[in-house]
């Protein structure tokens, strides 16, 4: 992607669009190209009630947005509750196979699924295997080291010991210096324990990465977005595609806000995420009555 | 024995009693159930310890209190005792940080510390 292009995506996408510094990208041994990919998450298929009229359109709305940009991402990321829970195993099965047939929609391909809590936490990932694959996975693109998480599958959303030593032995593998993306569902540090908004072993996690000089984690579960620091580490939640939660512990309760009739999607979007030479943007998109 | 031997006799094992019953850490029984705590809103003193007996009907539930960096699994069937000594007044929360299901996000209560 061009530097002009970026810009005019900004332009276009209708949010806010910030940098943040991801340097030690031309430090990592090979200079990588632009690009940007889109994150979409808790888009809670199979969710019924009156936080969101519209359960079965929103999600469709968006894959037409993100079909409709003026270049295609080079991939897409739904980081977890890509399904409401439910009891039934049958009914979830039927409720991811259902959410696939409508995602299949998005014209890029290349597309990586994780869990959140509603998906796996029940059957312990069972049925998410099953449909999807792999929950927890490491790959690069175009210079840039890309580790996905799950902190679901565990009903005590922990990553696990196990989980913990195989990030371990995948981050060694790679330079320090190199920039990494992390894909969590769940924030990796207490942003509201109150609420359960945080991961168990998060710290743990949080120690091994730090040795890595140019890592932003973008994580799903809160319903909104918000921006942190850990260190040097950046964090970054997205916009569901169901219902909006409240502001971090505005409330006595985390649920769901009301739709608005009047500003209908309000508080629902997905986001461009876009390396360019040493920088990382943002690009976030409400839904569109459109 | 004198009566007022007596009476001095009766205020020592009376006093004995008393700090017996101090020691002892009050009792609360509380009952864990998709997707709720029974009671949900329980009244503590400021420096009294109790102990918090706790039962599941029907899960694996969690039980959180993130002030006291206290937590503890809840097996169902069992009765898992959890022992703690609020220091300040005020509003402790618990929850439950096991994820039980459609619900599991409004299982929670609070301690009122006066």
């Amino acid at each position: 992607m061009q530097r002009r292009d970026f810009l005019q995506l900004a332009g276009l996408g209708g949010g806010a669009i910030f940098s943040a510094s991801l340097a030690g990208c031309a430090s990592a041994g090979k200079p990588q190209d632009e690009f940007y990919f889109v994150q979409l998450s808790d888009t809670h298929w199979g969710f019924q009630g009156a936080p969101n009229p519209d359960a079965r359109g929103t999600l469709p709305k968006a894959i037409a947005a993100v079909n409709a940009l003026p270049k295609p991402p080079d991939f897409i990321v739904f980081t977890g509750d890509l399904t409401h829970t439910t009891d039934d195993p049958a009914e979830r099965r039927r409720r991811m196979a259902e959410f696939k047939q409508v995602v299949g929609e998005l014209k890029v391909k290349t597309v990586r699924f994780m869990p959140g809590e509603h998906d796996a936490s029940l059957d312990r990932g069972a049925a998410f295997r099953e449909m999807f694959g792999d929950t927890h996975f490491r790959f690069d693109h175009q210079g840039v080291h890309f580790i996905a998480l799950d902190n679901v599958s565990d009903r005590g959303t922990t990553l696990g010991p196990e989980q913990l030593a195989w990030m371990q032995a995948e981050l060694a593998k790679l330079n320090p210096e190199a920039p990494l993306v992390v894909l969590a569902h769940r924030p990796l540090f207490p942003l509201v324990p109150k609420w359960d908004w945080h991961t168990r072993d998060g710290d743990q996690a949080l120690a091994l990465l730090m040795p890595h000089k140019n890592v932003t984690v973008f994580y799903g579960h809160i319903h909104q977005e918000h921006h942190q620091m850990t260190g040097h580490i950046a964090h970054h939640s997205a916009r569901s595609l169901m219902f909006p939660l409240p502001a971090p512990g505005t409330a006595d309760k985390a649920t769901a806000l009301p739709w608005d009739p009047a500003a209908p999607y309000r508080g629902l979007g997905w986001r461009e995420v876009a390396i360019e030479g040493a920088k990382a943007g943002r690009i976030e998109h409400g839904v569109s009555n459109a | 024995m004198k009566r007022r031997d007596l009476l001095l006799m009766g205020a020592a094992a009376g006093a004995a009693l008393t700090a017996a019953r101090a020691q002892v850490p009050r009792e609360i029984e509380i009952t864990a159930q998709r997707f709720k705590f029974t009671p949900a809103e329980i009244p503590l003193k400021a420096g009294e310890p109790v102990v918090l007996l706790i039962r599941s009907l029907d899960f694996a539930h969690g039980f959180f209190v993130p002030d006291l960096d206290l937590r503890t699994d809840l097996m169902p069937g069992r009765v898992t005792r959890l022992a703690l000594t609020p220091k300040a007044r005020g509003q402790l929360a618990f929850l439950c940080d096991n994820f039980c299901g459609d619900g599991h996000e409004g299982m929670d209560g609070h301690f009122d510390v006066s």
